[in-house]
């Protein structure tokens, strides 16, 4: 009953602005993001400051708090009253729900004129299309999958970079042995997912990973595999020291930096932890691939929501030009740690980890193993998602077996429809 | 004209909270009954779907989890801070000298916000930090106090916070019904010679039974709506073995997108609340009748 209203006042604000002559004003664009700490909130300057340079005026509309869970209640209610803003910062899955419930608009026009077909991975661009049409614009590939390590700690104990979980597991005990820790991890549901899918696509491949957290295959997810990825899991908990639980990712990674641990499984923003601390990747700390083949991506990007008004709809389409621009692509990732979506840009400024990674986004597309991150939120909707991370988490941080987890892993995804 | 003003204007001053509450409180209630018959995600949509999120609900592992977290968090919350409050009043009832301060310094748990209390314990409790790594720094290595981090122990460090923040609120209370017991009795008890305890269970607690009322009703709203505290000293954690039905209700509704879920949650709590509420309310009502 609602959404067809709203449907119903859409399509009419739609007419009503098409009919409409040309306004005189110039674009407009009121944008919600939770960029709101120093090195984000640095970042989405750059925007600012570009979309200003071409005319246009920008309304920010910064709410903190919660991983972004303030923010989706403040759009709730925007959307609830039929006012959107003209651009959310929105990411995965949460795109395509929003577009189910009839409030995005259609970008085509701009992506088509930009040829984003060409210089976006492909299994990327599918997250900003909704139904063919183009309806977000990427702002970033953050990598999921790194294995952090700290260099001196390593060559003291005669370790090299792991290959394969077996290595790794025999590198840790041999820390271990030495008297330090393994692996710097934050008792936090999400650090756990992160672990949790890291370890799962080396253990069950880019092929049963997509099975297991893209199609939620119930006979992937309950195979004697994902009982290996929970025996790998319980390892793991024996790798951290038992003061883990509610430290925030950032402590673990200056725990790698001071050499109290040797390893930490984390996204790439732990880059931004090390640089700011004044080291220097590959001399003072290691970044690696972890074991196995694939390369989890989490996408920050802008979805375009229905708004009313020549001078919104133009700012919308400057907006979106202008966030998918060369130049906006290599500034705003140069800040923030992560790597621009789109391959063709000049990758000279950045540092040897970025290079890795940008290399490996490539290759992976091709081979087809370049897929989303389930623990941020890529892959599936948040019910589902939420479900999993409650399995992990409850294994993690108990004795259950790892054949309990499957079953239970099982009914939960079940259940989260 | 007047005695129609005078007759009116209390009905007239009334109703617009009258109708507030209408609409706000049980409006809304409505509002979230009817949602958690629904299959709302994103946003709320209005098609029924009879008992499906309450079948989800009875089915989550996690849900469980919380309800036996509120059994057991609210039955050791209320029962160590009414224990521990009355013990206060009596203790301070003895006519000691700096009453006064001792009242203030007792009270002043209640006037910080729950997560300051529960940032300040989580620090605490912390063992790398708090007092395992103090005790141990004495020279007693082998001890440990690390509840908050161990999932079976984590909900009893949860008690502990809650009750060192309600049980001063508590003896506050206690102290005012000790003072209101009629003086002529207790000291018709003293001269006929009855010990002081004597006085204490045959006489001034059983006049104070509205006050333990009172104190119960106080505490276990507060324990069921026990939310901050969770988030501040745990986060839920380790795992979810923390989590407490409002944890639960906020998680759906504003990280996962389940708006249904959530809703059903805020049913089957609410349906906590009204156990609790309405048969003290019953027993209110009746007593006025008589």
């Amino acid at each position: 009953m609602r959404r067809s209203v709203f449907t119903a006042a859409s399509t009419l604000a739609l007419l009503t602005a098409s009919v409409t002559s040309m306004a005189q004003a110039g674009p407009e664009a009121e944008v919600l993001h939770w960029w709101t700490s120093g090195g984000e909130a640095k970042s989405v300057a750059v925007l600012q400051q570009e979309f200003s340079a071409n005319g246009g005026t920008w309304t920010d509309m910064p709410v903190a708090g919660g991983g972004g869970d303030a923010a989706m209640t403040a759009l709730r209610a925007r959307v609830l009253s039929g006012n959107a803003p003209t651009a959310v910062q929105l990411k995965g899955p949460a795109i395509q729900e929003w577009y189910e419930e009839g409030v995005l608009a259609n970008i085509s026009s701009v992506a088509e004129a930009e040829g984003w077909d060409k210089v976006l991975p492909a299994s990327i661009a599918a997250h900003m299309k909704c139904e063919g049409q183009w309806c977000a614009a990427p702002v970033n590939v953050h990598r999921v999958d790194w294995l952090w390590a700290n260099a001196e700690i390593l060559q003291a104990n005669d370790i090299a970079m792991p290959n394969s979980w077996e290595e790794f597991n025999a590198a840790a005990d041999k820390l271990m042995a030495a008297g330090v820790i393994p692996l710097a991890h934050g008792g936090q549901a999400w650090q756990d997912a992160t672990v949790f899918e890291v370890v799962a696509l080396g253990l069950l491949g880019a092929e049963g990973f997509d099975k297991a957290f893209v199609d939620l295959d119930p006979e992937m997810l309950g195979s004697d595999k994902m009982v290996a990825v929970f025996d790998q899991m319980r390892k793991m908990r024996g790798y951290v020291d038992s003061n883990f639980p509610g430290r925030d990712w950032n402590l673990a990674t200056s725990m790698v930096m001071n050499g109290e641990a040797a390893f930490q499984i984390m996204g790439d923003w732990a880059k931004g932890e090390f640089l700011a601390a004044g080291k220097v990747p590959g001399e003072d700390f290691l970044c690696a691939s972890a074991p196995g083949a694939g390369f989890l991506y989490n996408v920050d990007s802008f979805a375009m929501f229905d708004v009313d008004g020549d001078d919104k709809q133009a700012g919308q389409e400057l907006l979106a030009k202008l966030i998918v621009g060369q130049n906006f692509q290599k500034v705003f990732n140069l800040n923030k740690g992560s790597i621009p979506a789109r391959v063709d840009v000049a990758m000279e400024e950045f540092d040897s980890c970025a290079h890795l990674s940008a290399a490996e986004m490539t290759t992976s597309s091709k081979e087809g193993s370049l897929l989303p991150s389930y623990a941020h939120g890529m892959a599936m909707r948040g019910a589902q998602s939420g479900a999993i991370t409650d399995v992990v988490t409850a294994h993690f941080n108990s004795d259950m077996s790892s054949a309990d987890a499957v079953e239970m892993l099982v009914t939960a995804v079940a259940n989260s429809h | 004209m007047r005695a129609w003003l005078e007759r009116q204007i209390p009905k007239m001053v009334l109703a617009p909270s009258f109708v507030a509450i209408l609409i706000f409180v049980y409006g809304f209630i409505g509002w979230t009954a009817w949602i958690s018959l629904t299959r709302s995600k994103l946003l709320p949509k209005y098609d029924l779907h009879g008992l499906i999120q309450y079948k989800r609900l009875l089915a989550a592992p996690r849900w469980d989890t919380a309800m036996d977290n509120l059994l057991l968090f609210g039955a050791l919350f209320i029962c160590i801070a009414m224990a521990l409050g009355l013990l206060l009043a009596i203790l301070l009832d003895q006519r000691i000298r700096v009453e006064g301060v001792l009242r203030t310094i007792y009270l002043y748990p209640m006037a910080l916000s729950m997560i300051v209390t529960g940032t300040a314990w989580k620090w605490i409790m912390n063992p790398g930090l708090g007092i395992e790594a103090m005790v141990r720094g004495w020279g007693f290595e082998g001890f440990r106090f690390n509840w908050v981090i161990d999932p079976d122990m984590a909900i009893y460090a949860v008690v502990i916070a809650a009750v060192w923040q309600a049980s001063g609120f508590v003896m506050a209370l206690f102290l005012a019904g000790l003072r209101s017991v009629d003086g002529e009795i207790i000291k018709a008890a003293q001269i006929d010679g009855i010990p002081g305890w004597r006085i204490y269970t045959a006489i001034i607690l059983p006049s104070m039974a509205p006050i333990f009322l009172s104190a119960f009703i106080v505490l276990a709203h507060l324990a069921i709506k026990s939310f901050d505290l969770v988030v501040a000293l745990t986060g839920g954690g380790p795992g979810y073995a923390t989590d407490l039905p409002a944890t639960y209700m906020y998680a759906m509704a504003f990280s996962r997108g389940d708006i249904g879920q959530a809703a059903s949650s805020a049913m089957v709590m609410m349906g906590v609340v009204f156990a609790i509420v309405v048969p003290y309310l019953y027993s209110e009502l009746r007593a006025k009748h008589v």
